[in-house]
């Protein structure tokens, strides 16, 4: 059943409206979970994540126990006109959170989420990485929040768990402010921007489940899910590039690579020159590997998890 | 007086290195850096750091910089945006002002930041001529920020009519004002009227207050109009007015009218009909210190901030 959030009049005969899509099952209050996404304008990975699931758990709905919320465009003018940001304003969505009456329409509309949010068993925040880069199936969490969210992580099925530092920034995202009210919210990067990956989709979703069913939420058996790569096992090396150009690839993502390895190389159109030749810095698995061929000076080309990657 | 070349970017291909100047006045000491532009559309930023070098040359050459004064003045560091329309980074849209300090190593917009934060460092005191997120006229003040190592009393030496105290949020941590005050530089953002055109007559008041702030502190000697006196003001406790319809605004007062409780600060029309939709009236007495230039305003929006008073 489809229910607005939040909305707010536009300045011409329009309204922004957030909505979502709710699937209940029996006992609907006992358990709630929210898959959001649509954030990020540009990111789109979500969108079949969004899609795919609905249509399953109509099929399930007799097995289900609880509440799904779904929200596939947290930024639908952002989806629409092809644009990461909040068209006609200046900060990313994810850094408004959580938002506020008092200052703009999307820091209203970002307030009207987290409330609706709020008091969830579980939020699945999902992002598609930009257009510039292609990530594996990974949750990113926050180290101020790692002992909570981690045994929740492993459900979901995804490869990677990236437990990052606690950047006093990153304190405007929709995943910080839920958590910091106590609704636990998992954030999930996978793919690229601008694109789709049903294989990345189809792994979330098998996760999403074995989540529910951790909750309570579906009466099936329970089929375990493989264990995902913690970051804090090993260490991550970052390649950039130093030249600017364009990038081609000599190795493809998830493939395994040693250090010193050539990733790829900066190629110089003018003259037929190789500008730079980026190397591995450490052996691992390339889990982030540049899409965009167009690259500045220190563009991000790659990231590699080393040690347990091996 | 003596340019200097800064640094060069050459992050892009296809485009042509481009230099970012500096301009120093007086002895090699670092008292005083200011900053102009740091995004592409910040002219009025590049205008009023262009016209204090304008000043600053002839005040020097007349012998008026005592021998304590070190001044270093960036009039733009934005040029890769500039030229080519934009606010920000031309590639991925990020902001070099949210990029501070900077990291070395890191990617395109973290190594500008470092680079300007680079020639930026180590001053006694630092001006960030800057825009807010948010399109809007202000009567021009000085903004410093709450981090408990500001010295706010200072920004009452220039002379301007409003200093503004703000309490930082998440996204201050990343400009330069804030990693200026962490690096020990006393840090004073400066807004004037415009942002994306030039003001020349709220430019030249700038300019003045720079010059005054430094007179006061004895490292210059000049005739100049006499300052105000500066009323100190927490942001949060200004009366902030809201759309609660969507239309055209056409404002009734702005930035600098004194407004009475009960007086229509703006009107907000119908688009398609002028019929107006709800009128923005002033709950309190005061002067009107910002306004949306926003001419198609959403619900539930900023309109105006009036200091009561
Ligand atoms: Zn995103």
């Amino acid at each position: 059943m489809l229910q607005e959030v939040v909305s707010a009049q536009l300045p011409v005969g329009e309204k922004l409206a957030i909505q979502k899509n709710r699937i209940a099952g029996a006992n609907p209050e006992a358990r709630r979970i929210a898959v959001v996404t649509g954030t990020h304008g540009d990111e789109l990975e979500g969108q079949y994540v969004a899609w795919k699931l609905a249509r399953l758990l109509e099929k399930k709905r007799d097995r289900l126990h609880g509440t799904v919320d779904i929200y596939p465009a947290l930024n639908p003018l952002g989806i629409s006109t092809i644009y990461r940001g909040l068209p006609g304003f200046d900060l990313d969505m994810n850094r408004i959170f959580p938002g506020s009456s008092t200052e703009t329409m999307y820091e209203y509309i970002a307030q009207g989420i987290v409330q609706d949010i709020a008091g969830a068993d579980l939020c699945i925040d999902i992002h598609a990485s930009n257009i510039f880069l292609r990530e594996i199936p990974q949750i990113r969490i926050n180290e101020k929040n790692a002992q909570e969210l981690l045994p929740l992580a492993h459900f979901l099925n995804m490869d990677f768990v990236w437990v990052h530092g606690a950047a006093t920034v990153l304190e405007s995202t929709l995943a910080y402010s839920l958590n910091d009210i106590g609704t636990p919210t998992l954030v999930v990067e996978m793919g690229v921007g601008m694109r789709i990956t049903e294989s990345y989709g189809n792994q979330l979703i098998y996760g999403i489940f074995a989540a529910m069913n951790h909750l309570g939420m579906l009466d099936e058996p329970y089929i375990p899910v493989a264990p995902p790569i913690v970051s804090t096992d090993g260490h991550v090396g970052f390649v950039n590039a130093a030249e600017s150009g364009i990038f081609l690839p000599r190795v493809s993502h998830v493939e395994r690579v040693e250090k010193g390895q050539t990733i790829g190389i900066i190629s110089n159109p003018f003259t037929g020159e190789i500008s730079e030749k980026l190397l591995s810095p450490i052996s691992g698995m390339v889990f982030t590997l540049r899409e965009y061929p167009l690259v500045n000076e220190g563009s991000l080309i790659a990231r590699v998890l080393g040690g347990a990657a091996s | 007086m003596k340019k200097e070349l800064l640094y060069t970017i050459s992050a892009m291909p296809y485009r042509q290195p481009i230099p970012v100047y500096g301009w120093r006045f007086g002895g090699p000491q670092r008292m005083l850096a200011v900053m102009g532009a740091i995004r592409g559309d910040e002219y009025q930023q590049m205008y009023i750091a262009a016209r204090l070098i304008h000043r600053l040359e002839k005040l020097e050459a007349s012998g008026a910089l005592s021998e304590e004064a070190g001044i270093l003045v960036v009039p733009c560091a934005a040029q890769s945006s500039m030229n080519v329309s934009r606010r920000f980074w031309p590639l991925d849209n990020t902001d070099i002002n949210r990029m501070f300090p900077g990291y070395e190593d890191g990617e395109t917009t973290q190594r500008l930041a470092h680079r300007v934060f680079h020639a930026l460092q180590g001053y006694h005191w630092g001006i960030h001529l800057t825009s807010l997120y948010l399109p809007g006229d202000f009567v021009p003040h000085i903004r410093v920020m709450k981090t408990g190592w500001q010295k706010e009393d200072e920004g009452l030496d220039f002379g301007l009519p409003y200093l503004i105290i703000r309490s930082p949020r998440p996204y201050d941590t990343v400009t330069l004002n804030y990693n200026w005050q962490v690096w020990e530089t006393h840090a004073f953002s400066l807004y004037t009227k415009e942002n994306s055109d030039i003001d020349p007559f709220s430019a030249e008041m700038a300019v003045d207050s720079i010059l005054r702030f430094l007179a006061c502190h004895e490292l210059l000697q000049a005739e100049l109009p006499p300052g105000q006196d500066t009323i100190s003001f927490e942001e949060s406790r200004m009366a902030t007015f809201y759309s609660t319809q969507a239309g055209i605004l056409f404002p009734q007062k702005y930035p600098g009218d004194k407004v009475a409780a009960g007086e229509v600060v703006a009107r907000i029309l119908d688009p398609c009909t002028t019929e107006v939709r709800e009128e923005i009236r002033s709950s309190v007495s005061g002067e009107v210190f910002f306004l949306r230039s926003a001419r198609l305003l959403p619900e539930h929006t900023i309109v105006c901030r009036i200091i009561p008073g």
